[in-house]
């Protein structure tokens, strides 16, 4: 893509540190599905790359591999991180804990000493803005606060690669809108690299410093695209014409990568 | 829009709303306002009616000669729970068949609870070890009763096995289903932090079961009080249990006094019954809702 050069991270991209490294990877499940054929994809530290494909394209097999869950069939995959934070597309809280139990589960899991384990979640739970709903249980709790526990359940782990199946898949387009400007922020002030699914083409472009859009059956890469728009970012951005042309661009790769 | 305005006039208590579209709107408000006795009418209603079948069975249906088999309520009250003969040897022998069905409900959870969890550790334990749990139910337990006297003695051990085996099968069963109620996400959440099974068990899936495991005691207490009558029927060594007197009253044809002990048993269920349902919405009910089904 070409648009100016206005942001400092994609100048240094290339000698930042790859954090997840997909080279030909397929999956082919025992049942004979083909899920993902010749993947090649790079996540370097800094970046925030975002997927948009057709459901059923091989979107969270793709995720489930990076994290581990599911080993590919073929091809080489390298990590370079042990802490990966994984954000499902439901919020996946135990209904049994409050917010801030919930919040420290996975430091809990990691045998994290208990003042730890509070001051990650205290620290969290403030990141994504849910001071005072700390003894809520989940089911108090609106989807899009759901979400943000979620959320702050991972950055608990301080994850250097943080991988999300559309997260926000299930939320209204205002709550949506504002979380996506929260992780924004949280992006901004953490930095980690992220891998981020989606199906709405306006949120890959507004989060991300890299699109890559996929097709489907057996889900490859057809396009990628850099974002060229600088990191504390604007939301106003959403409606200048060079956002647009862009989501416009993604949208068509998107279509043709349709057939 | 009159369905804005009729939750603030429905609570006054009127009960008989207009009927219309609207009020199905306004149900939850209405109800969730109703002043508590109303949730008492309806079964009192179904008490009275019941009461009243009783009598017309008794003095319309039954002559005077047989009204042994249905003696009309009001004697049931008077030779029954009023005499303080009668109704200490119904209370005596009613705490006995209540440490049975206590003793044997106790070993079903315990040994349930075990069952079920092994299951849920592998699919081919559970595929060796569920078809014995459905069998267990299946047995013909009458049938096998003299048996256990034969194995064990008559008296209380011999109940308590009867017992269990009577009482077992909700809680394996419930047991099961609730392990596997977790998501399969919230596993995977766990899995990533490569979590043991112990953690996975203890953190995730025994939460998760608890309400299942809650429903599945409940009915399992109303058998375990089946189940101790039953054993007294038949094991009538040491203490008499409210089984054995029931038998007795049988035999004696003494039927308002055998329905006073029919009674009170069954009360005894409703009480164990009504217990584990209070357990069961003080420990999951703050994030389960129990009553919702
Ligand atoms: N465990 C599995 N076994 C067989 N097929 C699977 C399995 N998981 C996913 N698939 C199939 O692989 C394809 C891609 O699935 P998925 O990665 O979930 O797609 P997406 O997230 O893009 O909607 C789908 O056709 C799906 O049915
Ligand atoms: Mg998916």
């Amino acid at each position: 893509m070409t648009a100016t050069q206005a942001a400092a991270p994609p100048a240094t991209q290339e000698e930042a540190k790859v954090l997840l490294d997909f080279k030909d990877v397929e999956m082919t499940f025992p049942n004979g599905t083909v899920a993902l054929s010749g993947v090649d994809l790079t996540v370097r530290e800094g970046e925030f790359v975002t997927v948009v494909g057709p459901s059923g394209c091989g979107k969270s097999t793709l995720l489930r591999i990076a994290s581990g869950l599911e080993s590919s069939s073929h091809g080489t995959v390298s990590i370079a991180t042990s802490r990966i934070g994984y954000v499902f597309q439901d919020a996946t809280l135990l209904p049994w804990r409050n917010v801030r139990a919930n919040v420290e589960l996975l430091a809990e899991l990691r045998k994290a000493s208990r003042a730890v384990r509070s001051q990650k979640a205290m620290e969290a739970i403030d990141l994504v803005g849910l001071k005072g709903f700390e003894e809520h249980l989940p089911r108090q709790l609106s989807g899009g606060m759901k979400m943000r526990a979620s959320l702050a359940r991972s950055l608990t782990l301080d994850p250097e690669l943080f991988l999300f199946d559309e997260p926000f898949g299930a939320l209204d387009e205002i709550t949506r809108e504002r979380l996506n400007d929260q992780l924004l922020r949280i992006f901004a002030e953490r930095r980690f690299a992220g891998l981020f699914i989606t199906h709405s083409v306006s949120e890959a472009v507004y989060l991300s410093t890299k699109v890559v859009v996929m097709s489907g059956r057996p889900g490859a890469i057809v396009r990628t695209f850099d974002v060229p728009f600088p990191i504390p970012r604007d939301p106003d951005i959403r409606f200048t014409p060079e956002f647009a042309a862009l989501v416009g661009d993604v949208s068509h790769a998107l279509r043709e990568g349709h057939h | 829009m009159s369905a804005t305005i009729n939750p603030e006039k429905a609570p006054t208590g009127t009960a008989s709303g207009p009927s219309g579209p609207p009020i199905k709107r306004t149900m939850p408000a209405v109800r969730a306002r109703r002043p508590r006795p109303a949730i008492w009418v309806p079964p009192m209603l179904v008490f009275l009616v019941l009461l009243g079948l009783w009598y017309a069975v008794s003095y319309l249906v039954l002559d005077e000669k047989r009204r042994f088999l249905m003696p009309p309520p009001d004697q049931v009250v008077t030779k029954g729970f009023l005499d303080p003969d009668v109704l200490g040897e119904i209370l005596a022998s009613l705490g006995q068949t209540a440490a049975v069905a206590l003793a044997g409900l106790a070993a079903a959870i315990v040994i349930g609870m075990a069952w079920g969890i092994a299951m849920s550790q592998a699919r081919w334990i559970e595929r060796s070890l569920f078809p014995y749990a459905v069998i267990l139910q299946c047995i013909p337990i009458l049938a096998l009763v003299p048996l256990i006297g034969f194995w064990f003695g008559f008296d209380f051990f011999s109940r308590t096995v009867v017992c269990v085996m009577i009482a077992l099968f909700p809680v394996v069963s419930n047991t099961l289903f609730g392990l596997q109620s977790a998501d399969r996400s919230q596993l995977e959440l766990f899995r990533l932090q490569n979590a043991s099974r112990w953690t996975v068990l203890t953190k995730l899936q025994l939460p998760a079961a608890l309400p299942a495991v809650f429903a599945g005691m409940r009915i399992s207490a109303g058998l375990a009080v089946v189940g101790a009558i039953v054993g007294d029927f038949f094991f009538r060594r040491g203490t008499p249990g409210i089984g054995s007197l029931i038998s007795n009253y049988q035999s004696r044809v003494e039927s308002a006094e055998l329905f006073a002990a029919i009674i009170t048993a069954s009360l005894f269920g409703v009480v164990i019954f009504w217990l584990f349902g209070s357990i069961s919405k003080f420990v999951v009910g703050a994030w389960y809702d129990v009553d919702a089904r």
